[in-house]
């Protein structure tokens, strides 16, 4: 699984970062940012439901996933 | 083997969320997302902003997609409402004749647009779905005067969006500020100000007496007298919840449908509800709440999810209340309590342009109970740490919001 912040769309409603703390960061303003678990993109093994849970909870769809093996739902 | 069913009806945030919530908690029975609306999932805020701005296309507001859903063996049964639900025989009937079995039922319905209590033969527009604001798209493209009646979120937005998209647009409300029933007159007057600097004439304090004509031709008419002519008239005076479907279910439906701490309906363990159809006893409070929040809905589809999933460890639902508005410039975010009047400090400047401040509010023992921000995200995310962390001394909350760093990044930098 790879994830990514689309920084035209986060509006800073902080929910990623308070959600995930780990995998993601807040820059000086409260916009999200990778943190260095995520920072190349990968997410790493057995947090994909951390991932999905930020991904569900931004308002701005910001939280950009993208699923590789199909049967990874766990 | 039986395989346990959940059926979850509604298909909005609170529905999709739900499903999805249930299958991260590991559920790996059946999931049927029955809707009413013929579209695939869609997201509702865009509906007042870049949607009816004309920004965004219909893709850009999927909750989920078909594929997804998919993926996630989450069942779809779109365009077909659910019109009565059978508590004893585990059943929700559809209304194009078949039933669906349940083992449970996680009611997402939300609510509609309270309709327009002047009667009026074309024109006259509310906004809830995606049907909605093409119709008044359709209407707004023949131009004119535009009449907004109601400075709530919708409202507010709306006069927002359709005065940028070139309009005349006049907003009229009884009561005295915009966004009133979340806001103090210290964010709600800034707020007419900057609907005033953008052209916007505002009525506030002003009550609708009565909508005359037709679409291109309409006449309102206000209660202190005066008459403003109008091409469309948009009215957003609120939502009412969606269960007048549950009538006849035999469970305890009074302005949404009444749960317990679980968001589980009062009268039956296998009946659940989210979002904004859903009335639940927040410990927090004396009596149950029912709230129209987007991210209201995205938490209590996650403890429902939990909650059906792990009978033996219920969590009450207890979730800080948070919501967000855009209009022109101005990104509003709301946490907590901000519009009960008491004690508040104003950090920056709401009349600035661009503005940046945040408003903090007071319990009368000197704790933080609320909070607003206008384009300054960390302070409201600091706040809502604060909050949830407990509250925190007033004063040296609002030493500490006062200590962030002061400046914006240049626009080039996001
Ligand atoms: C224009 C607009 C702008 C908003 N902006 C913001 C914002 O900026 N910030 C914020 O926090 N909140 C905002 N909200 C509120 C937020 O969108 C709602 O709180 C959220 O949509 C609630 O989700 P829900 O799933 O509970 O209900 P809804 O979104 O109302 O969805 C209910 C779904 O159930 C379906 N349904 C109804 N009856 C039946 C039936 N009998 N059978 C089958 N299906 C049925 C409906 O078609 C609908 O799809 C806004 C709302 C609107 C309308
Ligand atoms: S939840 Fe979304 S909008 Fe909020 S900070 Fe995270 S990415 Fe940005």
């Amino acid at each position: 699984m790879k994830v990514q912040i689309d920084s035209q769309l986060c509006q800073g409603h902080g929910r990623c970062y308070d959600l995930a703390p780990d995998l993601f960061g807040e820059d000086d303003e409260g916009y999200a940012t990778l943190t260095a678990l995520t920072a190349d993109g990968n997410v790493p093994e057995g947090r994909e439901g951390d991932i999905r849970l930020a991904a569900a909870n931004c308002p701005e769809s910001a939280v950009l996933v993208h699923e590789e093996a199909l049967n990874d739902r766990r | 083997m039986t395989t346990e069913t959940v059926v979850v009806v509604g298909s909005s945030t609170g529905g999709v969320r739900t499903a999805q919530a249930l299958r991260r908690e590991g559920f790996a029975g059946r999931i049927v997302l029955v809707g009413e609306e013929p579209h695939a999932p869609y997201d509702k805020p865009p509906l007042s902003k870049q949607y009816l701005a004309g920004e965004w296309e219909l893709d850009r507001l999927a909750l989920i997609t078909p594929e997804a859903a998919a993926s996630a063996e989450i069942e779809l049964r779109l365009g077909v409402a659910a019109v009565r639900l059978d508590v004893a025989a585990q059943q929700v009937l559809l209304a194009d004749g078949t039933a669906l079995d349940f083992d449970s039922v996680v009611i997402a319905t939300g609510a509609a647009a309270r309709p327009s209590p002047w009667p009026a033969d074309s024109g006259v527009h509310v906004i809830r779905t995606l049907a909605d604001v093409d119709g008044l798209r359709a209407d707004l493209a023949a131009g004119g005067a535009v009449v907004v009646v109601g400075g709530g979120v919708v409202g507010a937005e709306a006069a927002a969006t359709i005065s940028t998209l070139g309009h005349a647009v006049t907003v009229v409300d009884p009561l005295r500020t915009p966004l009133a029933r979340l806001v103090g007159p210290e964010v709600g007057r800034p707020l007419e100000e900057l609907h005033r600097r953008h052209g916007v004439d505002t009525r506030f304090g002003v009550g609708v007496e009565g909508i005359d004509g037709t679409a291109g031709n309409l006449t309102v008419r206000l209660t202190d007298g005066s008459v403003l002519p109008a091409a469309t008239v948009l009215v957003g005076i609120g939502a009412v919840p969606n269960d007048a479907w549950l009538a006849d279910s035999g469970l305890l439906v009074e302005n949404g449908v009444v749960c317990d701490r679980y968001c589980r309906a009062v009268d039956s363990d296998r009946v659940w509800a989210v979002g904004d159809v859903a009335r639940w006893q927040d410990p927090r409070y004396p009596t149950e709440v029912r709230l129209e929040h987007w991210t209201n809905a995205v938490e209590q589809a996650a403890a429902v999810a939990h909650n059906i999933v792990h009978a033996d460890g219920l969590k009450p639902y207890s979730p800080l209340e948070y919501v967000w508005s855009d209009q022109y410039d101005w990104k509003l975010q709301i946490v907590g309590h901000a519009s009960r009047g008491g004690r508040y400090e104003v950090v920056g400047d709401l009349a600035a342009d661009p503005a940046r401040a945040a408003v903090l509010y007071s319990d009368d023992d000197g704790r933080l109970i609320g909070a607003v921000s206008v384009n300054w995200p960390k302070a409201l995310v600091t706040s809502r740490r604060a909050l949830t962390a407990g509250g925190s001394d007033f004063e040296s909350f609002v030493e500490q919001i006062k200590a962030l760093p002061a400046k914006p990044p240049a626009p080039a930098a996001r």
